[in-house]
């Protein structure tokens, strides 16, 4: 049996909008997730960036970025893209080298400083970049791919635009809680839907912001864990980066089209059912197992689909889950105690990195007034465009 | 003088006007997938190595699996064709018989008001954006009238 990998360290810095360096951002979260372990960075021997594309060379190196800012320390270094998912690919490598015992003591880092409005293409003629065409064609914004789904929740399972707001209200009632969050303030179901409407049927407040910060985790092997004095860590079951089967039937951005399914059958689970089936799979947990879920709420709705994707409820009963209040602090199976996309916005590489150090968070009754009683099994969820899955299994 | 009508850059071979409109995919000669935008070096089926792929006429009908619009003008390389801003819809279309579904925008005057899901549609060719000279063309949905 392989020895466990187990999260030493989280660190995380506030969500906000500065448009300092994303080194900066990176370098105070590993510096935070660093102190929390207990590890000095020069015994770190592996470094797993988040890519960013914003940010010219720098950013498609991060790995190599941030360690160079916190001073080179010889350690080995990738860095890994997948859009949304890339930090969970960077969690993955990292911990597959502490899982072959090629190292002990590894550092996740993903940090991102964004843009203002919608997030478009790079400049200039590109008709060979699906990311270009798609906004060059169809004028299909990021929103207008969420509202889609968002469409099929009212006009297929019978959800209204308030339930959407609900999700917000309920994010926002967490996030106050949160001191890393950017937005803390509790926002009413009349405030989202009075706020216009940006791709029907979502409103402004539907949907995320993006958002600079930065967040890391330090990874080590069980024994390491031990040696650092750290008592009872929690543990990485499983992570997932699966990507689509064919055919693909569900329209992803930024496509044009789904797969068709004239020739090959669709496989019996949808690419955003499999993510979570993944993780389940390889850890031997199932949903019922779990106390608490942090999943990508780009919008509102599709936090509710993800409650169908994780196997939270059948599909169709999302919003039942929602209205109970089975998925707010204090309920069932809370999601995104953190605050979600909806009081943090968007920082892309760190994203998923800042789901899992939430999570730890609340495995360890460290989140404080937000804290999922007696939490034990925690899950994250999320998709990268282009078919990039996304979610790490977390427990006790 | 009248503009001369292509299809936008990136979309050429994309879609034809002859015949009647259609999008214009690729089968693959092999196994029979059918791909849009068209493959044209693989098939996309992971157990077909084929890599004849012949371009194949799609379903100009369908059914709207979804459907949204956008209210604020998208960013470049995205066109705008009033000023100010015209919001246009925008359909995910479920094609007869292909087993596919295709995004496309909705053509004018048509609002989301005026859709909902499993409305039937077709294909028309129509303008994206016009400059000085020309007229760059694109495939619209169009809701099909007395078929709802
Ligand atoms: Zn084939």
């Amino acid at each position: 049996m392989t020895d466990d990998v187990v999260v030493a360290g989280a660190g995380m810095t506030a969500w906000g909008k500065w448009g300092r360096n994303f080194v900066e951002y990176g370098v105070e979260a590993a510096r935070e997730a660093l102190a929390d372990a207990g590890v000095e960075w020069t015994d770190v021997q592996y470094v797993a960036g988040g890519e960013t594309v914003r940010n010219g060379y720098a950013g498609y190196v991060a790995g190599s970025s941030i360690s160079q800012a916190l001073g080179w320390n010889g350690a080995q270094v990738s860095t890994s893209y997948g859009a949304c998912a890339s930090g969970a690919q960077a969690i993955d490598v990292a911990r597959n080298r502490i899982l072959a015992g090629r190292c002990d003591v590894a550092l996740v880092v993903g940090a991102d400083t964004t843009p203002k409005g919608f997030l478009a293409p790079n400049a200039g003629d590109r008709p060979d970049d699906p990311d270009w065409l798609r906004f060059r064609l169809l004028g299909a914004t990021n929103p207008a791919y969420f509202a889609l789904m968002a469409r099929r929740r009212i006009d297929v399972h019978g959800a209204a635009p308030e339930d959407f707001a609900q999700v917000k209200v309920k994010n926002s009632k967490h996030g106050m809680a949160n001191p890393r969050a950017r937005y803390r303030k509790e926002v009413t179901v009349a405030e989202v839907l009075d706020s216009p409407v940006v791709a029907d049927p979502l409103h402004l407040l539907d949907i995320c912001a993006t958002s600079d910060g930065g967040a890391a985790v330090v990874l080590t092997s069980a024994h390491k864990a031990r040696e650092l004095g750290i008592a009872s860590p929690v543990r990485v079951r499983a992570v997932s980066t699966v990507t689509p089967s064919f055919p693909n039937t569900v329209i992803e951005m930024p496509n044009f089209a789904t797969d068709s399914s004239g020739v090959v059958a669709p496989p019996p689970r949808t690419f955003m059912d499999s993510i979570a089936h993944v993780a389940y799979e390889e850890a031997g947990i199932g949903p019922e197992d779990l106390s608490v879920a942090e999943v990508y709420d780009l919008a509102t709705a599709l936090e509710l689909d993800w409650y169908e994707h994780l196997g939270l409820c059948a599909v169709g009963e999302a919003e039942k889950l929602l209205r109970n209040g089975d998925t707010a602090i204090g309920g069932r199976i809370p999601v995104n105690p953190s605050g979600g996309l909806a009081c943090f916005g968007e920082a892309v590489p760190a994203q998923a990195i800042a789901q899992v150090c939430e999570v730890v968070w609340q495995l360890r009754g460290e989140a404080g007034d937000r804290q999922v009683e007696g939490a034990k099994v925690g899950i994250t969820a999320n998709k990268g465009l282009f078919g990039h899955g996304s979610s790490v299994l977390l427990s006790t | 003088m009248s503009k001369a009508r292509v299809p936008a850059l990136g979309a050429e071979g994309w879609f034809t006007e002859e015949g009647g409109a259609a999008l214009v995919g690729s089968r693959c000669a092999t196994c029979g997938t059918v791909s849009f935008p068209k493959s044209t070096f693989a098939c996309p089926n992971p157990r077909c190595a084929g890599t004849e792929l012949i371009d194949a006429r799609l379903s100009a009908t369908g059914t709207v699996w979804s459907y949204t619009d956008a209210r604020y003008q998208p960013p470049p390389p995205f066109v705008p064709t009033a000023d100010p801003y015209v919001p246009f819809a925008l359909a995910a279309v479920e094609l007869d018989g292909d087993g596919l579904v295709v995004l496309g925008q909705i053509v004018d005057g048509v609002t989301v008001a005026d859709l909902h899901v499993g409305r039937r549609v077709e294909l028309v060719v129509d303008t994206l954006f016009a400059d000085d000279d020309t007229e760059h063309t694109i495939w619209k949905w169009r809701p099909i009238p007395d078929d709802r």
